[in-house]
């Protein structure tokens, strides 16, 4: 079964950053507008079934974040379709529903309805995810107090526990000290030998080609290599050691 | 695409803007009191003081009567306008439904709303106004302004991520909407041909059913209540369309 399926998509930003003014909206009303747009994908296919682990590589902006946004339906794409089958959590940017004033407790409580949790699971998960951040001391202070590796710990330690169907992972997978990096990525693995379906978007790295199965090379916004990582990373690498 | 649980997270967004809002706060929720008590003094003290009035009987609670449905509409629509554009983390990185953003954000403040309906009513019953049968309208008129306030904080929290002006619109409203609701004056001081008019404005018509309830001591009148209750129908359904229509670009406008 698919999970994730990308036909012909492309995403473009304005170059205006977004943000636009009265000012532009008037331009484009009277049709003096000189469309700059920016290209963060152009024309990406390409699907992912059930069980997969697939890494997602590239350069800075090549558009692996623009990717995930899409895939976790936070961003529409302006063309092409995205249809993704089953529940998304997303390991973006970790702990992006966290508020410094809260308490840990209180944070893992907001984070787990905002990832979708209904109050029973969120309650008797609560446990589980105390015990694999180790904050046990620190979860009744507000989170200002802590330090930003604890911070990413317990960010971390709430997405992995609320059992995703598609974990979607960014450039996370290096978490706090060396022991509980060790943990995280045990944690990825054993969700991964679950048979959970499996994006991650990284710069390659061993622990990298040891999770994932096969990668997708982006350059550019284009999709450059699709295919085992083994020689996806080969390529990757052989390309950046030869200067271009 | 996100099928989670409305009422916990909504519970938690409005406890969490509550909390911070607080927590630091050496004073907490009796600031929600101290503002529309030293309003109160002022105005009495201008209107009776100042600009002798004679018609106005029971200075304080009639000013209060509109003091707190004003505070609590100018405070929910201006927190609730921003709150899209300043939860851009929450937006672009959480696939939850967006329309909760400021639904919580006015939600939560209906929290400090709480304790001032119960300054209010305090204050009635301090200035021998008994508690009557009428009072029963007080949930339902109060209910209609919260889903006002709801639809219009959807309509310009939306437009406010596209064009950034908007919150300084929202509070240039705020200050004009003073002078134009009957907050420190009585309805049949304003001529006729404009009066009937207020009532569409749900604050208005608010501030009037509140005053008939519970300095009046009567139920409010049923045009008064249909129009309020139209208005704050046709906003919400409106804000929600508007929301709606806006909601898929966010992402790029964030």
């Amino acid at each position: 079964m698919k999970v994730i399926e990308l036909q012909n998509v492309t995403k473009t930003f304005h170059r205006s950053g977004g943000q636009k003014l009265l000012r532009h909206y008037l331009e484009d009303i009277l049709g003096k507008t000189d469309p700059q747009l920016f290209f963060a994908l152009k024309d990406v296919s390409f699907s992912v079934r059930d069980g997969e682990s697939v890494a997602v590589i590239g350069a800075n902006g090549a558009g692996k974040s623009t990717l995930l946004s899409l895939v976790t339906g936070l961003a529409p794409p302006s063309s092409g379709s995205v249809t993704v089958n089953g529940r998304a959590a997303a390991l973006l940017d970790l702990g992006s529903g966290f508020h410094p004033d809260l308490t840990g407790r209180e944070n893992i409580l907001l984070n787990a309805s905002l990832l979708g949790f209904s109050r029973r699971r969120a309650h008797d998960l609560y446990d589980s995810i105390v015990e694999f951040s180790e904050l046990d001391d620190f979860i009744k202070e507000p989170l200002r107090t802590y330090s930003s590796g604890m911070m990413l710990r317990l960010a971390f330690s709430v997405a992995v526990n609320l059992d995703p169907q598609i974990l979607i992972i960014d450039e996370v997978l290096a978490v706090g000290d060396q022991k509980f990096q060790a943990k995280c990525t045990e944690k990825i693995f054993e969700i991964r030998n679950q048979g959970r379906t499996i994006l991650c978007v990284s710069h390659f790295s061993p622990t990298l080609r040891e999770l994932c199965d096969r990668a997708l090379w982006l350059d550019h916004g284009q999709l450059v290599m699709d295919g085992p990582i083994a020689d996806v990373g080969a390529a990757y690498e052989g390309r950046l050691s030869r200067p271009a | 695409m996100w099928k989670g649980d409305y009422l916990f997270l909504l519970q938690n967004l409005v406890v969490k803007d509550f909390k911070i809002r607080y927590r630091n706060m050496s004073l907490g929720v009796f600031w929600s009191l101290l503002n529309p008590l030293v309003m109160m003094s002022a105005l009495t003290f201008v209107f009776t003081a100042v600009f002798p009035n004679n018609q106005i009987e029971n200075f304080p609670i009639f000013v209060l009567c509109g003091l707190v449905p004003f505070n609590f509409f100018t405070v929910a629509w201006q927190n609730g306008t921003i709150s899209v554009a300043n939860n851009a983390g929450l937006i672009k990185r959480v696939p939850v439904p967006r329309e909760i953003v400021p639904i919580a954000t006015v939600l939560s403040t209906c929290v400090h709303l709480g304790i001032q309906i119960g300054l209010l009513l305090t204050m009635v019953i301090i200035f021998g106004r008994g508690i009557n049968w009428h009072w029963l309208w007080l949930p339902p008129v109060w209910g209609l302004e919260i889903l006002f306030v709801c639809g219009i904080t959807l309509m310009t929290s939306a437009l406010d991520v596209y064009i950034r002006d908007v919150r300084y619109v929202v509070e240039s409203a705020c200050t004009l909407l003073f002078w134009m609701v009957p907050v420190f004056y009585a309805i049949h001081s304003v001529p006729q041909s404009y009066a009937n008019l207020y009532q569409f404005n749900p604050l208005a018509a608010l501030i009037l059913a509140l005053r008939t309830i519970l300095i009046d001591g009567d139920s409010p009148s049923a045009t008064l209540l249909l129009k309020l209750a139209f208005s704050s129908t046709v906003v919400f359904a409106l804000g929600l369309y508007v929301f709606h229509r806006l909601k898929r670009q966010f992402f790029d406008y964030l």
